[in-house]
């Protein structure tokens, strides 16, 4: 493959970075819509705590990430569904909960904080063939399970009261697409880290809401998006030695500002002839 | 009006329902009941206990006391919800939804069984139908941001007629629509109330558009106060295209 692409480590974070930049915003559409774009990070800060305790327990911390983060993301849908807090308060629990945790247990381990570390903040130079076998198996559940469920979970955003009355299984699509909120924040981990991930499930998402005018064509502009800011992002972090988890955010939220710029500029009618 | 050939089950019951929250009482020994091709409005002041009245009949609340009966079962285990269409006070957030009219229609179709299918031809010409009958077919393929408010309560309208209900119950449908959409609003119930002997409960606090449709008004104030046809209310001296303070005076003078 041609720079910046022709090491083998590059490679592995293109195609798990890919991955995850398409599979990210697919959740992330149906999440900021539903009013709860801070799920991921509440979700990023637990998986950031089953990292620490696998880390500890010498259990791969992937497996434990995934283990809190899916049992996490259920916990906050049913406080806020059951009424116990609001949307907010119950993913704010979880959050600082989830990161003390992380800090005592990594405290616990021999050097834990160090080997965590990674993980905060993504490391594509450790990103292992094994990873991205995990990563794209993780990717193909979340398209299945969006192709399947995608109308219903449309429904849901458009109102929740009258799919409950038209007899679809709300609370069970609901809690599905927590879980697969977590699956994929811990897919992510890897590659942009757990403090970043929730930005790739939110800033493209931002940026298809003003271009598309369906809702089909925000999950896919969102995904194509989510995308190019990985291959860009990742460009980025090789040519100037940058931190990819960073540069791939940074170019998410760049391309947002430009969109928005853009917009503004050809709805106030200075770029159109006249 | 109502078919008389045989004592058809009723569409919607209640009796003796009562509800509070914490110690406020909002219902109280309220009976009511809607026979198929009956088209029926439910009016109240505010906080009369109308919206909680309609979520406790829909099966989104449970009863404090009494019962409910949706097609004669109790409402959370009626298998047959595709029969009920509702459509709420306020849809979640469809203003602000990167959505199409034509995507927001089609949710009417996903139902209880088979919500994962694709849609079929049958689905397609339900939702072509059900646009066509609030005269927005020319807008399908814009985005519902986009329209009026007025459109924009007519989309909903739409999704909750393309699943060809039994039963629709509409949830302060008209506050605020403009005239032009109130009556194709009207148009649209009374075909679905003429030609599909569907049963509609409208709960409003404005009647105007549909008033001389209607085959009986329902006043509730925590209790059903009046339940009988139009011309009755109107007898007492109250008109039925009350504006929104009327109605509640009304009420305070009936007590």
């Amino acid at each position: 493959m041609p720079w910046p692409f022709e090491r083998e480590y590059m490679q592995l974070a293109l195609v798990a970075g890919i991955v995850v930049g398409a599979c990210a915003p697919l959740i992330g559409t149906f999440l900021v819509h539903k009013r709860m774009s801070l799920l991921g990070d509440g979700i990023g800060h637990l998986a950031f705590a089953g990292v620490a305790g696998g880390l500890l327990l010498g259990v791969w911390p992937v497996w434990s990430a995934l283990a809190i983060s899916v049992l996490g993301a259920i916990a906050i849908e049913r406080l806020r569904t059951r009424g116990h807090a609001t949307g907010d308060l119950a993913l704010a629990l979880f959050l600082y909960g989830g990161i003390a945790a992380a800090v005592v247990l990594a405290s616990r381990s021999d050097g834990g904080t160090a080997k965590a570390l990674p993980y905060l903040f993504g490391s594509i130079l450790t990103v292992t063939p094994g990873d991205v076998v995990v990563v794209v198996a993780t990717g193909a559940v979340i398209v299945t399970a969006i192709a399947v469920t995608g109308r219903a979970l449309f429904a849901i955003v458009v109102d929740e009261e009258s799919a409950r009355v038209a007899g679809l299984p709300v609370d069970a699509l609901n809690t599905l697409l927590v879980a697969l909120a977590a699956v994929t924040v811990v897919a992510a981990m890897r590659v942009v880290g757990v403090l970043l991930v929730a930005a790739l499930m939110v800033l493209p998402v931002a940026t298809a809401r003003l271009l598309a005018r369906s809702f089909r064509a925000t999950l896919v502009v969102g995904a194509v998006a989510g995308i190019a800011c990985v291959i860009i992002g990742l460009a980025a972090a090789r040519a100037w030695a940058l931190a990819p988890g960073g540069a791939i955010v940074l170019t998410a939220a760049a391309a947002f500002a430009l969109t928005v710029t853009v917009r503004d500029v050809r709805r106030s009618g200075f770029l159109l002839p006249h | 009006m109502s078919p008389t050939a045989e004592p058809a089950v009723p569409v919607l019951a209640a009796s003796n329902v009562g509800f509070a929250y914490d110690d406020t009482e909002v219902l109280h020994d309220v009976t009511f009941d809607l026979r198929p091709g009956e088209f029926v409005a439910l009016v109240g002041p505010n906080g009369s206990g109308k919206s909680t009245l309609v979520r406790i009949l829909l099966g989104l609340l449970q009863p404090l006391g009494g019962r409910t009966l949706l097609f004669g079962a109790p409402p959370t285990a009626l298998r047959e919800r595709s029969r009920v269409g509702y459509v709420p006070q306020r849809a979640t957030a469809t203003s602000d939804l990167p959505a199409t009219v034509e995507e927001v229609v089609r949710v009417g179709r996903a139902r209880r069984g088979r919500w994962w299918r694709p849609l079929r031809s049958a689905d397609h010409n339900a939702v072509d139908h059900a646009l066509t009958s609030v005269a927005l077919d020319d807008l399908r393929r814009r985005r519902i941001g986009d329209l009026s408010g007025g459109q924009q309560q007519r989309v909903l309208i739409a999704k909750a007629l393309a699943g060809e209900p039994d039963l629709l119950v509409l949830d302060e449908p008209i506050a605020g629509v403009d005239a032009e959409s109130q009556r194709l609003f009207r148009d649209s119930l009374v075909h679905l109330v003429k030609e599909h002997s569907a049963a509609v409960l409208l709960v409003s606090h404005e009647l105007g558009a549909v008033a001389d449709d209607l085959d009986r008004v329902v006043v509730l104030n925590r209790t059903v106060v009046f339940d009988g046809p139009g011309a009755d209310l109107v007898a007492t001296g109250v008109s039925l295209g009350v504006h929104r303070e009327d109605l509640p005076l009304w009420l305070e003078g009936l007590n």
